[in-house]
């Protein structure tokens, strides 16, 4: 029958393309799930280092970069291995909740302070992050904001606290819940000040109209830890592969490329490396 | 305007040096979406001319299902898809999330509707004794069902243009439940979304340009066969 | 297998839908090699009865038998079907060209390539398409398109060829250059036939037998002419063309004939009944014989009614008549016995008829239905 002959050619076709699909995913004790944020993946950092942990051991990683929240509430639910994120309080919470049996510092970079070189807030020349915000604040100067629980997000949120502006809702302030990237350029259109990290500033550089106001802040670090997601509590955690990736990323190797990474691009490096510091 | 030209001469460049990391992610798009079509074009057509052909209680329930489900946003279903396919969820131990096969499952949920709804009115469009005229000429259900798809060629074959377009242009499930990572679950409208939130506007208008053409090229060769001259 | 017993029989048929009784044929048969036609108003259950035939509508009660085989599971649905083909008002082609729709029963069989060119050209050139061979079935105009069908139909060589009104849908000139072809055809290959018409003529031209066909009954079955001049019942006499049909008292009686009393006046007729029976009268316009008021002999015609002429209307080759004697009367005449005797509406005319000619129905009561 010639229609039933074309229905077993289609399904052996999709077959073989699934099957096709599927190579690489299915050794899955070989397989590490890492969640990170969505600026960490795009400073090109991982895509460096990841090959060669790869390589060395013969794992499969697969990084999920997404907003802070989220790799947060999936370490929360067990659905990845392990974290390489940059909230420190939501982070600390995280662990004190039980979420996380180790947390270890990887590497450090800025949030700089931008904005349009007109400087409506006068804020050139302020060296405290907090005096800032408030100048910005009284002069109802536009901020754009990420507003998407991401740690620069939530970087920018402890300033204000700290200045105790509560910004939300008024007209100078906007919300974009986009990633760094888009925000800054969006920054850049409207002629406002925004937070950003180092990195994503450095990529993006020549192709936005802002200027730099605040750098190199002890209120404007930038932390990023590894942390490992508990497998007593997701039994489905790979945790020996996690531990492998997590022991990799603050071992010399890793460190060392850190170190230089983004120094030929861009003319400083991104990172800082942080392992075994204090 | 001169980004769209920054972007087609990228686009240009990249193809004519077969860079390697966007072949990978055209041909990923073009396996899975492609896949994704089929399957649905498989379901689809049977089930919308199962419902085409029959009668029983509850049909007009489940062709307003059907037609509801045309228009089902693609990240609902992503969503439900990764809930589902979720380590810890019930079909954690099939272990395929964040792999290319979940992004086939999620735009073959998303294109069987469709492929259906259009089956179903296809189907119902043809003349209503042209069924009993083929069983007159002594086929039997397979060779009738067989002769009723040739008749209504045109509309089932808009009906796989319109899935295969769906699914290649779909980014919110696709990202969900494929995990966007490199060299492995990246498609083009994945990527796209990358490049444009880290600011690489030439390289995302490139990769735009690459799916357009890539949309253009799959849905030419099947307006050929639906646009196919009859005989004089 | 001889060619007394039927090809195909039915007994106790019975289709119901949503509760009514759409069609009940308690016995019908069709014989090989005979072109039946079922004659009846829109409604009347033909189409129904030909797809059940077929096999084509679903779920009725009853038996149908098949070269003396009884068709009841579905291995022998299917077997029927293979042998017997239907050819619908609409020609229902495929958008592909002629050739391809007339090869298509071929194709379902599994009928080789060399097989099927040399099938298909001659089913061609027996409708007289061949010219047509390559053009797309969509392009070709109603005639054509219904010679496609009927050549697809033919290609199959089915034991029974059914036809539901194939030529309702046509113009006249059409449809008469199709009948005379479908006629040679079915001549000539000598294929069993029943056809659907509501058109009398037609049944009568093409037709070895008659049945017709009333709110999913059969109510009478015959050859055309018994049919037509011996009507069992009013509908089947007013349905076959007997035009004038009239009601009176029987209020005489001598050996063999009857004296109706319609509206006042007298008719003889031949016939049976008792006196104070209400009859019908059926004349069939061609035997009611027109003169001017100067009638030269009226020999043998015993009713001779003078009246005047209300209505011409011309009706194919003839003129239709329509008198009032005390009672309306239908005539045809050709044109020229209209020039010769000068009749005009409005003027007076004496209308005859013979006593033998008229077939005399009982009112409100009908014979059984005498299978051949």
């Amino acid at each position: 029958m010639q229609l039933l002959k074309k229905k077993i050619w289609l399904m052996a076709l999709i077959l073989a393309f699934f099957l096709n699909s599927q190579i690489g995913g299915w050794a899955q004790n070989k397989t590490i799930i890492l969640a990170t944020t969505t600026s960490t993946q795009d400073s090109g950092l991982l895509d460096v280092l990841i090959p060669i942990f790869e390589k060395k051991t013969g794992y499969f990683i697969k990084t999920i970069a997404v907003g802070s929240g989220q790799a947060l509430a999936l370490g929360k639910r067990g659905e990845v291995d392990l974290l390489l994120v940059h909230s420190p309080k939501e982070e600390k919470e995280f662990m004190s909740d039980g979420y996380g049996i180790s947390r270890r510092a990887v590497m450090v970079n800025d949030f700089l302070l931008v904005g349009p070189a007109e400087d409506p807030a006068k804020i050139k020349g302020t060296k405290e992050a907090i005096n800032a915000f408030l100048k910005i604040s009284a002069s109802s100067s536009l901020f754009i904001s990420r507003g998407d629980n991401s740690g620069t997000h939530t970087q920018e949120l402890s300033i204000w606290e700290a200045a105790k502006i509560n910004p939300e809702g008024q007209r100078w302030y906007q919300q974009t819940g986009l990633g760094m990237g888009q925000t800054l350029t969006i920054a850049s259109e409207k002629r406002g000040y925004t937070l950003t990290d180092q990195g994503t500033y450095m990529a993006l550089r020549k192709n936005l109209n802002l200027e730099v106001f605040l750098a190199r802040n002890k209120d404007l670090r930038n932390y990023y830890h590894v942390i490992l997601v508990n497998p007593k509590r997701w039994p489905k955690v790979n945790d020996k592969g996690a531990r492998a990736l997590a022991d990799f990323l603050v071992g010399k190797e890793a460190q060392e490329i850190i170190r230089t990474f983004g120094l030929r691009q861009f003319g400083s490096p991104l990172f800082l490396p942080m392992a075994n510091q204090k | 305007m001169e980004l769209i030209w920054e972007g087609l001469k990228k686009a240009f460049f990249l193809l004519i040096t077969l860079d390697p990391e966007v072949l990978n992610i055209t041909f990923l798009s073009l396996k899975v979406s492609g896949t994704a079509t089929l399957i649905s074009l498989l379901l689809g057509i049977t089930l919308g001319t199962g419902l085409a052909l029959s009668e029983f209680a509850g049909r007009r329930f489940l062709v307003s299902l059907v037609n509801t489900g045309m228009g089902l946003p693609p990240v609902v279903v992503g969503l439900f898809v990764t809930i589902l396919l979720w380590r810890n969820g019930p079909f954690g131990f099939l272990e395929i999330l964040y792999t290319p096969t979940a992004i086939i499952i999620a735009q073959a949920i998303i294109a069987t509707p469709i492929v259906t709804g259009i089956t179903l009115a296809a189907m119902q469009a043809l003349p209503k004794n042209l069924r009993l005229q083929i069983l007159a000429l002594g086929a039997n259900r397979l060779q009738m069902i067989w002769f009723l798809i040739k008749e209504a060629k045109i509309p089932l074959l808009a009906g796989a243009m319109a899935g295969f377009g769906g699914v290649i242009s779909e980014v919110g499930a696709s990202i969900m439940v494929g995990g966007n990572i490199k060299g492995y679950s990246r498609v083009l409208t994945t990527a796209t979304v990358m490049e444009t939130s880290k600011g690489n506007f030439d390289l995302a208008m490139a990769l735009s340009i690459i799916l357009l053409l890539l949309a253009y090229l799959i849905n030419t060769i099947l307006t050929q066969i639906q646009q196919r001259e009859r005989p004089r | 297998m001889d060619n007394s017993s039927p090809l195909l029989e039915v007994r106790n048929l019975l289709l119901k839908r949503a509760d009514t009784t759409v069609l009940h044929v308690p016995d019908f048969s069709v014989f090989r090699g005979e072109i039946l036609s079922l004659l009846g108003p829109n409604g009347a259950g033909k189409t129904t009865l030909l797809q059940a035939l077929a096999f084509l509508t679903p779920y009725f009660q009853g038996e149908i038998i098949f070269q003396g085989q009884k068709i009841n599971s579905s291995k022998s649905i299917f077997a029927l079907r293979r042998r017997v083909t239907m050819v619908f008002q609409d020609p229902l082609l495929f958008d592909a060209s002629v050739y391809d729709n007339v090869a298509s029963g071929l194709k379902i069989r599994g009928l080789k390539k060399k097989e099927i060119q040399q099938i298909v050209s001659q089913n061609l050139e027996r409708f007289g398409i061949s010219h047509l061979a390559q053009r797309s079935a969509r392009k070709i105009s109603a005639g054509e398109a219904q010679r496609v069908a009927l050549a697809r139909a033919c290609a199959i060589q089915p034991e029974i060829l059914l036809l539901d009104e194939p030529f309702a849908k046509l113009d006249q000139p059409t449809r008469d250059s199709l009948l005379a072809d479908l006629e040679s055809v079915l001549r000539q290959m000598k294929t069993t036939t029943v056809m659907a018409t509501h058109d009398r003529w037609e049944a009568l031209r093409l037709s070895d037998r008659l049945a017709v066909m009333s709110s999913g009954q059969i109510l009478q079955v015959g050859p055309p002419e018994e049919v037509m001049n011996k009507p069992l019942d009013e509908f089947v006499a007013a349905f076959v063309g007997v035009e004038s049909i009239l009601t009176g008292k029987v209020i005489g009686k001598e050996k063999g004939s009857i004296i109706v009393d319609v509206s006042g006046r007298t008719v003889e007729a031949i016939g049976e009944m008792d006196l104070g029976e209400t009859v019908a009268l059926c004349i069939r316009p061609e035997n009611v014989t027109l003169t001017d008021l100067h009638p030269p002999e009226l020999s043998s015609a015993r009713n001779v009614f003078p009246g005047r002429i209300v209505k011409i209307s011309p009706f194919g080759l003839f003129y239709r008549i329509q008198l009032d004697c005390g009672f309306l009367l239908i005539s045809y005449i050709t044109a020229h016995s209209l020039e010769k005797l000068k009749l005009e509406e409005g003027l007076e005319a004496v209308a005859s008829f013979k006593a033998t000619s008229i077939h005399v129905v009982r009112k409100k009561e009908k014979l059984t239905v005498q299978a051949r």
